[in-house]
């Protein structure tokens, strides 16, 4: 019923990962002296970018979620165990 | 380090999602149950990665990589034998007690299984705590972001503190829980590829170990003192620490660790978060394995950075130095972040590293405001009021206590040694804290006079230690001595886990001759909360791997793996 977690967090990284692989493509190829001569926005954008796919598949079978007290039998107990104290003192 | 249209793309997607969360969630806060402990509903692993990332605050990514540069692998000793076996034993003994007792809070136990005015003690001084650590890192943050990329310090800390606050205002705990998980693969994507630049620069494994044998010998310590975690532990002089290996393991892997891991809200408010007793149990189980390799990726970085200063590689990395002419080390993780990455992946880095800010600022208010609703305003200012009011205080809280941290870091730019004293009083009340949940929770006898007087004694005498002994080299004031020094301890580390072992000490002894001496209460009032009187928690999840005992004999088992390679 809510939102899985892992739909924001594969979002990001598809996007993030976008922005990387496309900016590493693109962008200007004399910046990767500072990393060793690797260019490292397009390898890691394209790990981020599988990263964020796997989290987002999983993500659509919603299972991985918080949900409200009333539909959560621990939080239910919780809020009685909680009506009883306050009715004792 | 100059920031490009790319990195600030990237920035700013990242502050969409955060917020966004904040917003998708709002709906879902109809009671405080739902805003303070997010309706115990959650899957044992989202919780899990949320334990460690409300601990993964900037303090670890900036001091872990600090430490890595000035100690070396024995750096890790504060993974693997400080965190790893507390969070087991918080796991497998304690949780049967928080999550069982239906308690909404660390203090609330302590108030269940003692008295009220443990449980007054606790959560004020726990609120208080709390809410300062915020402010010194939003502080650190403040200083740090100045140095790198030249921001004014009031905009990077409101920046930060506004993001936070409507996150938590909107979706309270589940809104931090939610963050905490992307924070967490934030921080690793933003690192990762840092270790292996790094790496690589330093010409692998053995070429970082061959130039660590040189920053070894050069400092004076034996070839291996920076690769090898236990032979120099021997003696105090023989490792860059200043520690001996008794000191290591009393004060850092016992009191210390245990009282952290252990009795800390910040972290334990994840695991009563989680969805069953199982899921609440394995929670810091799930915690420990990534937390287990966070050495390689927070350590690992500041030995590289150490290693490439005194020969230099490839790339001509070295740390740089402070006024005084010693070197930077906090700034050995941000300074590689600029030196290696590109535009992109700093912005990624970068990123990651505010991330690291938030997760841990988000930890302390969301702490910090169930604490004061609960068990302070609930408790002592009013009664009895509807669901709703303390909804409403929980929000107000939320805004209090940031308005708070954000005071506390602009106090903390005028005196810098008002924070240093805090932080050494908070190590003071902390200390002793394990020994009352330890006999609180598996000796039924203790009583409640018992643990307060006990906390109370272990907190005169961490303070009372500290007055009477300092570390070597440093004067008499805010490092110790302030009554007279009566002992010199080789470093300031030994100084503190030796004043951590003392105030346990002192705790236990007066907690157990106190409450020997008062009357216990009855055996029928505590079920439920001591060991001897509580039904064992049935392991009845059917897959292996998700059973407590056998993930923590793995888990242990990592953890000895892992201190026998780097012996």
């Amino acid at each position: 019923m809510q939102l899985d977690i892992r739909l924001p967090i594969g979002l990001m990284f598809l996007l993030l990962g976008l922005v990387l692989a496309v900016f590493g493509l693109v962008g200007d190829k004399s910046q990767y002296k500072s990393s060793l001569g690797i260019n490292v926005n397009l390898w890691w954008g394209l790990v981020m970018l599988g990263f964020g796919l796997v989290m987002f598949l999983l993500g659509r079978r919603g299972s991985a979620t918080a949900r409200l007290t009333e539909d959560s039998p621990e939080g239910v107990k919780l809020e009685e165990k909680e009506a009883e104290r306050a009715a004792e003192s | 380090m100059n920031l490009t249209f790319v990195d600030w793309t990237i920035m700013v997607i990242y502050f969409a999602f955060v917020l966004g969360i904040g917003v998708a969630l709002k709906r879902y806060m109809k009671t405080s149950t739902d805003f303070f402990l997010s309706g115990r509903s959650i899957p044992a692993w989202i919780t899990g990665l949320a334990f460690i990332s409300a601990n993964l605050g900037a303090q670890e990514v900036i001091g872990m990589g600090a430490s890595g540069a000035k100690y070396g692998i024995a750096t890790s000793h504060f993974y693997w034998i400080g965190a790893i076996p507390a969070m087991v034993f918080v796991g497998i003994f304690m949780m049967p007690f928080y999550y069982g007792s239906r308690a909404r809070s660390v203090p609330e136990y302590l108030k269940l299984r003692f008295d009220e005015k443990t449980r007054g003690l606790n959560a004020i001084s726990f609120a208080v705590m709390t809410i300062f650590s915020s402010g010194i890192s939003l502080y650190a943050m403040g200083l740090l972001l100045n140095v790198l990329l030249g921001w004014s310090f009031s905009f990077s800390i409101l920046m930060a503190a506004v993001i936070v606050l409507i996150y938590v205002f909107m979706g309270g705990l589940t809104s931090a829980i939610y963050n905490e998980v992307l924070q967490f693969f934030l921080i690793v994507f933003g690192f990762a590829p840092l270790v292996f630049l790094g790496l690589r620069d330093a010409g692998g494994w053995a070429g970082l170990q061959t130039r660590l044998t040189d920053v070894a010998t050069a400092n004076g310590y034996g070839s291996g003192a920076w690769t090898h975690s236990w032979q120099y532990m021997g003696a105090p002089t023989s490792n860059p620490m200043g520690v001996e290996w008794f000191g290591l393991a009393m004060g850092l892997g016992f009191v210390l660790s245990f009282g952290y891991w252990c009795t800390d809200f910040l972290v334990v408010q994840r695991a009563m978060a989680a969805k069953s007793m199982s899921a609440a149990r394995r929670t810091p189980l799930i915690a420990a394995v990534p937390k287990m390799f966070f050495p390689f990726l927070v350590i690992l970085p500041g030995m590289i950075a150490i290693a490439l200063t005194y020969k230099a590689g490839g790339s001509g990395f070295s740390l740089p130095k402070k006024l005084d002419g010693t070197f930077n080390y906090d700034l050995a993780i941000p300074m590689m972040l600029g030196h290696y990455f590109p535009s992109g992946m700093l912005g990624v880095g970068l990123t990651a590293l505010m991330a690291s800010f938030m997760s841990g600022m988000a930890g302390n208010v969301t702490a910090f405001n169930t604490v004061w609703t609960y068990d302070i305003y609930q408790s002592y200012i009013k009664r009895g009021a509807s669901d709703e009011h303390y909804l409403w205080m929980g929000r107000m809280a939320t805004v209090f206590g940031i308005a708070v941290s954000v005071a506390a870091a602009y106090v903390a730019t005028r005196f810098n040694n008002i924070m240093d004293m805090l932080q050494l009083i908070f190590a003071f009340v902390n200390a002793p804290l394990f020994a009352t949940f330890l006999l609180g929770m598996f000796w039924k006898r203790t009583t409640g006079h018992g643990a307060f007087f006990g906390l109370v004694a272990g907190t005169v005498a961490a303070s009372i230690h500290h007055g009477l002994t300092l570390p070597a080299g440093a004067v008499a004031g805010i490092k110790g001595g302030w009554f007279a020094v009566q002992h010199i301890y080789p470093s300031e580390m030994a100084q503190n886990f030796w004043t951590a072992i003392f105030a346990w000490t002192s705790c236990f002894v007066v907690t157990i001759l106190i409450s020997l001496v008062t009357r216990a209460r009855k055996e029928s009032e505590l079920v439920g909360l001591v060991y001897s009187l509580t039904e064992r928690p049935k392991d009845d999840e059917r897959r292996w791997f998700q059973r407590p005992a056998t993930l923590a004999v793995l888990v242990l088992l990592a953890a000895v793996i892992l201190n026998i390679i780097f012996w």
